[in-house]
Parts: C-alpha cells; structure tokens; sequence
C-alpha cells in the first residue's frame, strides 16, 4: 500500500479523488470567495463579473433608487436572446413559409406557443422598461457629471429597442405584419410629402429612394421579408449588444451610478446590505477607531466599508441575481397565459381596418394621420433630438443622483403633468370634434398642413412651456424636468388615443363595441 | 519661420498641406464606400409582376362601368368620352381606398377623395393618380402604374 502511494497511479488516484477542489481553486483563480479578499478578487479575476466593480455604494444597491430598471431591461433582452434563437429553429424567412412556419411553432411545437409568447413579450417589456430606465435616470438627475455620452448611448439603445420590436412584427407575414410594414415603408417614402410640396422630387427624391433601399423593390414581398429578417436576427442584436456593451463600459468609468452628494447609509439602507466580515483584518468591529482610513464622511465606519460601499460579491450579485428570476418568472406567467396576436395570412388586396400599426408605434400613428412626413419623420426627429441635447443644454451639477432634483422639482414636474393633460386633452378633443384645415378649406395646399398640424402645435407648447418655467424659475434643470414629463405624458396619451379610441377609417370611438360592423 | 507668418502670406506649410490632404482621401473613401453600400443595397432587379398590366379590349368596358383590377390596384373608369385608371393605392400611407358614393374613401387613415380623385379631408398630401393607359400591339388596352398621367386625361377608344 505505501508503495502505492508513491507510484504514478497512486498520484493520479488522489489528483482524481480530489479533483473538484482542484477544479473548484483553477476557476476562482484566488480561491473561494470566503473571504473579503477572495471575494474582492472574484470580481477582478472572473470575466463575466469583471464589468462590476468590486465594491458597489450603498446607494446604487437600494430599491428605492435604480428601481433596477436598467437590469429589467438587460434581463429582457437576453430572454429574447435565448428564444429567439430558439425561433430560429423553425421559423423560415420566406413568403411562401413564414406564416406557416409561425403557425408551426404556435400550435405544433413543444412548447412553440410559450417561447415565442415570451420573445414577444420580453421584447415588448424591453421598450416599457427602457422608458422606465429612461425616467429614472432623468428624474434622479444622473445624466450629468461626465454621464453626458451615456445618456446619448442610452438613447440610441432606446432606438434600437424600438427597431428590433418593429423588425421583429414584420416577420411572421400575417394581416398585421402586412400591413405594418406597407405603412413603416411609406413612412420611409414621406419625406416626398415635403419635396413634392416644394417640387423637388423629380430632382431628389430621398423618400422613394429609401423606400425602395428598404423594401428591395416596390412593393413588399419575398426581399423586403429577407432584408428585414436579416435586420431583426443579425444586424440590430449584434449593434445593440456591442452599445450595451459600452453603456455599461461607461457606467463604470463615469464614476458608477449617482448618488446623493451628502450620502449617509441609514439603517434601512443597510438591511438589504451584508456587512463585511472584518475577521480576517486587523480592525474588529466591536471596538472603535479613529479615522483609519482617509475617506470622505463624518464618522469613521467599522460596519461599511470606505465610503458607504460594500463589497459587490456577495451584495450586488444576490440583488441581480433576484431581478433576474423575477424578470423570467413574470415573462414567463405573463407568457403563460397571454398569446402573442396571429391573424390570417398576409393579403394585399384587403386592409385590415382600422390598419394599426404595434401599440408602441400608436402614438405615432396617431400624429401620422395628420401629416405622414410630420408623424413619422418631422416630429420623431425633433423628439429625439430634443432627448440626445437634454444634457448639454442642461448643466447645473448640484443635486445630481437626487430624485426630482428636490422638492421644487417635483413640484415643476406635477405641474407640467396637470398642464400637459389639460392641453393635450384639449388639443385632441378639439382635433377630434372640428376636423383640421382640410375639413374647414378643402383647397388648402399640403405644405401648410405639413408644417401646420396638431402634432407640430403640440410641440411647439411643450417647448414654450419649457422655456417659460425655465425662465421662471431661472433653473434649466427645471426646464428640462418639465418638457421631459411632457414628453413621457404625450407619449402615453397618445398611445392611449391610437390604441383604444381610434376605429375603422382611424374615426374616434368611445369603445370598440362601437365599431360599426363590417 | 512658423506656420502662423505663412498663413499671412496665404501660403500653407508643406505639413498643413498633407494633413488636409490626408483627411480629405480619408473623406472621399469614406463618402466612397456608403455611396456604393446605398448603390449595392438598391436592387437592380425586381422580382416583381411588372407595372404594365393588360386590361383587355375596349369592349370589357361598357360605359359607366367601374372595372377593379385588385392585384394591380388600378381603377379603370368608362365614360361617353372613353378610359380612364385611377390609382387605388392611398396617397399618405399606401393602404387600399375603398370606392363609395362620394369618390374614395381609405381605412386607414380616413383619407377621404372626390371622384377624380383629389383630396377632401384626411391626411394623404396629394391626389390619387391618374394612370396611363395606351394600347399595345395586339390591339388590346394596358395600364402602367409605374407612369402618372394629369388628371382629366381620357384614353379615347375611339
């Protein structure tokens, strides 16, 4: 027996008895995290954790802050990631195929209905959770101190978001996806609206000729379908992953997510938070110091670490990883029971009526019925413009990371909602009862109306009323809290309008059981 | 001597000279490439039924009677005077208009038109077109949606 011990086959009999812990030591690089050091060290040594930091603030780690929007967002699109390549298992990019091949995964596929249910909802829930993102990052005043280029990334990431889901409802080539996509490509073409009105489209005519880029033709058919498969699977993923990648590159070398610039930890912050074992160290945590090390704050901490931070592994990861099993269970439940819509077979003889575009698109559609180069060009170019300049015309650098930016600033922000509501309202109701130019001079020429339309008058009161608060109240963080709460409640209304009141012939009604029959 | 007298006397260095240079190929390559990648990614081949479309002789068209050719979303009218095609295709988004008393309504965005076509209420920017309609060698009628006529140009049969 002891010469076994000695012999090769003896050595490889323990390197193979023990060969999880050996495995367990080469994964972990400076062993397990069981230590404060070791699990300082996981968070440099391990590649998927090295985007974390190894110490997050307090602050970042509370609920009641982040709202862990931007994770949601994150979560979501992997889950789309993951079924959607799952869908691409069966679904065949051709007229001939397309819909039957989604019939296919609905109704014959093990499981077909339940993970294409949640890439539709997933996706879907990325451009609630992105706005929300969006909100919570502009409301807690965190797109500034060097966080300028972010809030840029971000708002391309939210373009993005919006073009995948629309790539992602032209695939299927039903009723919907149809009919979808005949309006998105002649909301390419309306530019010809304005050169048409100024006679140049016999000499530049940008719209038909992005039309025709998009589509591969005239009309849309089987290389339209293969241009915008190609867009949804290959080219908007992979562009979008590498810009979260450096969205999140950023955080980190901006400085991490804001916090308040008088940050204490208060004791409810530290429930959520596991106080590091000092065990190891040559401090203990019954006894008290003075000022060991050279921080910011009052009083020396011994329960925290150096300024209000506390180790990533164990606290940040626990929290992500939770945000991660709710966002799956909610896709999931909700996927569960709700089906993703599938009409009949594309036909380019008949409309559906009313036409409707995806209801993040309704807002849209809804300016859209006022002038086609307006609504789908003009008016969302301005919008996000007007989102991409938020933070270089804004930047005042005092109560970054507080939400509202204080008291005052809640205040602005209730008070453009009430105002916004009460003007939108009354815009729409006006719209809606009495008609526009057209219905009062049916002669009136189209470029008036292109420039001159209830969507552009809406805009032009959001940017008056920005400007009045901000000369009001001298601050242009105030002026910047009221046209983006505008912004968010046109957005919604909007969409409400377009979604549930608007009918047949895109005519106003109450309810759908109004909708005349047909 | 420095760059800054040189600039005085409207002459620039030979380093000024190779930076704008430079930047300017490094611009005309890049201009190069997209305007190729916007000529690559326009079709030079529709794989499409083609715009002109045989509609039959004259005698398909009785007057007063509205023929609907629905795959090629052409209107054609017959009148004392003679033919006439009217798009069906909407002005503002390109959703089908429905014929109704009054001209031609669309379901999508309630784009509403007279009878030749011309715009009354709604969003489309412009009138539906008038299309061409010519007779081809043997004998029978065709229309080309591809190719606008003004509005009020009758194809007399006779």
């Amino acid at each position: 027996m002891s010469e076994s011990k000695n012999s090769g086959i003896g050595v490889l009999a323990d390197n193979l008895k023990s060969v999880w812990g050996s495995f367990a030591g080469s994964f972990f690089r400076a062993g397990r995290p069981a230590s404060d050091m070791s699990r300082a060290a996981i968070m440099v040594n391990n590649f998927f954790l090295h985007i974390h930091s190894v110490k997050t603030h307090i602050n970042s780690l509370r609920p009641g802050f982040t709202l862990g929007m931007g994770l949601i967002s994150m979560f979501l699109c992997l889950i789309t990631v993951g079924s959607g390549v799952a869908l691409m298992v069966y679904y065949n990019p051709s007229i001939e195929n397309a819909y039957n091949s989604v019939k296919d995964i609905n109704f014959v596929v093990f499981a077909g209905r339940l993970i294409r249910n949640s890439h539709k909802w997933a996706g879907e829930g990325m451009i609630v959770f992105v706005f929300l993102h969006m909100a919570r990052v502009f409301y807690t005043n965190s797109y500034k101190s060097g966080r300028e280029f972010n809030w840029l990334v971000g708002v391309v990431l939210l373009g993005l978001t919006f073009m995948l889901n629309l790539s992602g409802y032209l695939l299927p080539w039903d009723q919907l996806s149809y009919w979808a996509l005949v309006i998105v490509s002649n909301i390419m073409q309306s530019p010809k609206e304005l050169t048409d009105s100024l006679g140049l489209t016999k000499y530049f005519d940008v719209g038909g000729f992005s039309k025709e880029l998009f589509l591969a033709g005239l009309k849309p058919g089987k290389e339209a379908l293969n241009r915008v498969y190609l867009l949804h699977v290959v080219f908007l993923p992979v562009t979008l992953m590498v810009i979260v990648g450096v969205h999140f590159w950023r955080i980190r070398k901006d400085g991490g997510l804001t916090r308040p610039a008088n940050y204490t930890a208060k004791y409810e912050d530290m429930k959520y938070v596991i106080a590091p074992d000092k065990k190891g160290g040559i401090f203990t945590p019954n006894k008290t110091y003075g000022l060991m090390e050279l921080a910011k704050g009052k009083t020396p901490a011994v329960n925290i670490d150096v300024e209000n931070t506390v180790l990533s592994w164990p606290n940040l990861l626990v929290a992500e990883a939770a945000v991660f099993m709710l966002c799956l269970a909610g896709v999931i439940a909700y996927s569960f029971y709700i089906d993703a819509p599938l009409k009949e077979l594309a036909n380019p003889l008949i409309p559906e009526n009313p036409a409707k575009a995806p209801w993040y698109f309704l807002g849209l559609q809804e300016l859209l019925s006022y002038s086609a180069f307006m609504g789908g060009v003009g008016l969302p170019t301005v919008a996000l413009m007007g989102l991409a300049l938020i933070p270089f015309l804004d930047r005042e650098t005092d109560k970054v990371g507080v939400w509202f930016s204080g008291k005052r600033g809640k205040g602005v922000a209730i008070e453009a909602l009430i105002v916004g509501v009460i003007a939108l309202a009354g815009l729409m109701a006006f719209v809606i009862s009495f008609g526009w130019f057209r219905t009062w001079w049916p002669d009136i020429p189209q470029i008036v109306i292109t420039f001159i339309n209830p969507g552009v008058i809406w805009v032009g009161f959001m940017i008056f009323w920005a400007l009045s608060v901000t000369a009001r109240t001298r601050s242009t963080r105030m002026g910047a809290i009221a046209l983006f709460t505008m912004f968010l409640l046109s957005y919604l209304i909007l969409t409400y309008i377009g979604t549930e009141l608007r009918g047949p012939n895109w005519g106003f009604y109450w309810s759908k059981s109004q909708w005349p029959m047909h | 001597m420095s760059s800054e007298a040189q600039h005085k006397d409207g002459v620039i260095s030979r380093r000024e000279f190779l930076n704008v240079a430079a930047a300017g190929a490094a611009f005309l390559s890049i201009a190069a490439v997209f305007a190729g990648l916007s000529r690559f990614l326009k079709p030079k081949v529709a794989y499409e039924e083609a715009t002109k479309f045989k509609i039959g002789t004259a005698d398909n068209f009785p007057v007063g009677v509205v023929t609907k050719f629905d795959e090629n979303g052409v209107f054609v009218f017959s009148s004392e005077d003679g033919l006439y095609a009217i798009s069906c295709v909407c002005t503002h988004l390109g959703c089908r208009v429905a014929l109704t008393e009054t001209g031609f309504d669309c379901p999508c965005h309630g784009s509403k038109f007279n009878k030749n076509g011309k715009v009354t209420g709604g969003p489309a920017p412009r009138a539906l077109p008038w299309l061409q309609i010519s007779r081809s060698v043997d004998g029978s009628l065709e229309v080309d949606t591809a190719k606008e006529v003004s509005a009020g140009t009758i194809f007399k049969i006779a």
